[in-house]
């Protein structure tokens, strides 16, 4: 699994390109997603979800996905979960401080970043997680906000 | 010289133009002063007396002392009882806040309290992993971190609204502190991560133990380049080593803390260790101070607290000026 994650971080330009390929798509798809149902659509998305970015990322379920601003390294996998990393403590050899048998999580953050598109988003100030999107589908939370918002291109 | 409006303990301060607190910390930065923090360590006591004693050692050298918040995730005082209690008689404390052991509702609500109480500068810290401490079983909070924190802050300083946008009355009048630790990897991100320290309100930055000039001065430098120095007050964190065996210690276990193997073979061969720790701590401060962009330095002195006065007297930072502290215009109409 952490091996896997790994992996990510040294593709994260593929996987960005991938990501940012199907994502109008699935904002477009958001009319359908709403006819049939949010709340019904939620379950099996969140399933999918789950499973697929566990897997990759080590997905925790925070239900606001960061993953493209933080080179596809999930930030809640810091044991202080800091979306705003590294913190202090990082060793020398770039382990983390708390779990010194894993990378840090931010060392992975800016190794993956280097290598995207959209690099300068590391820099962005991430808001503090809002607690009671935990578990939920971040994807559906996209494709709502992103279709929904005034100049959502996925209307035109 | 500090002016004579500031002699009442507890009493706020006039604010200056273009300042942000009522704080003595931030009218000796803005005047250009190289200032003086250090740390106070907080008692294992419920001894108001202990709190007091710790402070008194520091009087007349510094001119901000952090009140630290569970550091190293032990427990002590709270860092919002101790600024209280120093508040009261007058200091100038700066109150460190971790986000490891409150959720964002109890810390907006201490912010209010502290800056009722007269705290004019707080320290925004993300703050050791329980793991560390001496209560790993303990449940890690970290709702905010270090940056999200200096953000709800500022917002509740300069737009008077809580993180949910309710609005607040009097809002609080803080200086606003993050860290940084130049030292630690990834060294290339530390000067971004500093600008977006900056970007979420940091005015001025403590940094972890420097005891590598050259990295600090890489540091600074890619700072300057990006334009980050004109921007807030960047105090490094210096500190004396007790002696070789405790600067291997420090290395080994404390993460993030880098000392050259030149200094722990300076320390073992000098006849008294403790001495020569002291001596180094002096050098590394005048060196600090010729780095463009630093503003001072804060001095975090474990166990040696007594030795802090020394050192900055020896280092001759001050060049004369006495920093203000509660009872000083009384030492002076004694001598005059």
């Amino acid at each position: 699994m952490y091996r896997i994650r790994q992996w990510s971080v040294t593709h994260s330009r593929k996987l960005e390109a991938f990501y940012y390929f199907f994502e109008p798509f699935f904002i477009r798809l958001y009319p359908l997603w709403r006819a049939i149902g949010t709340q019904r659509v939620e379950k099996p998305f969140r399933i999918l979800e789950r499973t697929a970015k566990n897997l990759i990322f080590g997905c925790q379920m925070c239900g606001q996905c960061t993953l493209s601003n933080t080179g596809m390294s999930c930030p809640m996998n810091c044991p202080k979960s800091i979306r705003n990393g590294p913190c202090g403590g990082v060793r020398l050899d770039g382990n983390c401080e708390i779990k010194p048998e894993m990378r840090c999580v931010w060392v992975e953050a800016w190794r993956g970043s280097k290598q995207m598109k959209r690099f300068e988003n590391i820099r962005q100030i991430q808001q503090p997680v809002n607690f009671s999107y935990r578990g939920s589908s971040s994807w559906l939370r996209v494709a709502e906000k992103e279709y929904t918002s005034p100049d959502s291109e996925a209307r035109k | 010289m500090i002016a004579m409006d500031e002699n009442h303990p507890g009493k706020p301060l006039p604010k200056k133009p273009g300042h942000v607190s009522y704080g003595r910390l931030e009218r000796v930065l803005r005047a250009g002063h190289f200032a003086i923090t250090t740390e106070l360590a907080p008692p294992d006591s419920a001894l108001a007396e202990d709190v007091y004693e710790r402070a008194q050692v520091f009087d007349g050298y510094v001119d901000g002392m952090n009140a630290t918040d569970g550091s190293g995730a032990n427990c002590h005082m709270s860092s919002v009882a101790m600024c209280a209690l120093l508040t009261g008689v007058g200091y100038s404390p700066v109150m460190q806040i971790a986000c490891r052991d409150k959720n964002r509702i109890a810390i907006q609500g201490d912010v209010l309290g502290a800056a009722a109480m007269g705290v004019s500068n707080v320290l925004c810290l993300t703050g050791d992993g329980v793991q560390v401490g001496d209560q790993p079983e303990a449940k890690p909070v970290f709702d905010l971190d270090s940056v999200s924190l200096l953000e709800t802050i500022r917002t509740m300083r300069d737009e008077s609204r809580f993180l949910s946008g309710r609005a607040i009355t009097t809002p609080p009048d803080i200086f606003l502190g993050a860290a940084e630790n130049p030292c630690a990897p990834p060294i290339d991100f530390r000067p971004h991560r500093l600008a977006k320290k900056i970007a979420a309100g940091a005015d001025f930055i403590q940094t972890q133990y420097i005891f590598d000039v050259k990295q600090l001065k890489d540091f600074m430098a890619k700072s300057r380049d990006m334009g980050l120095l004109n921007k807030c007050f960047i105090l490094p964190g210096v500190g004396p080593l007790a002696s070789a065996k405790t600067a291997t210690w420090i290395r080994t276990n404390v993460p993030g803390i880098h000392i050259p193997d030149d200094i722990i073979s300076r320390l073992a061969g000098a006849q008294d260790q403790k001495k020569e720790g002291q001596k180094i701590c002096i050098e590394l401060i005048q060196q600090i101070r010729e780095i463009e962009g630093v503003s001072g330095v804060h001095v975090m002195a474990y166990r040696q607290e007594e030795a802090v006065a020394d050192i900055i007297q020896q280092s001759g930072v001050l060049e004369g000026r006495e920093p203000w502290y509660p009872g000083c215009e009384d030492q002076e109409s004694l001598e005059a």
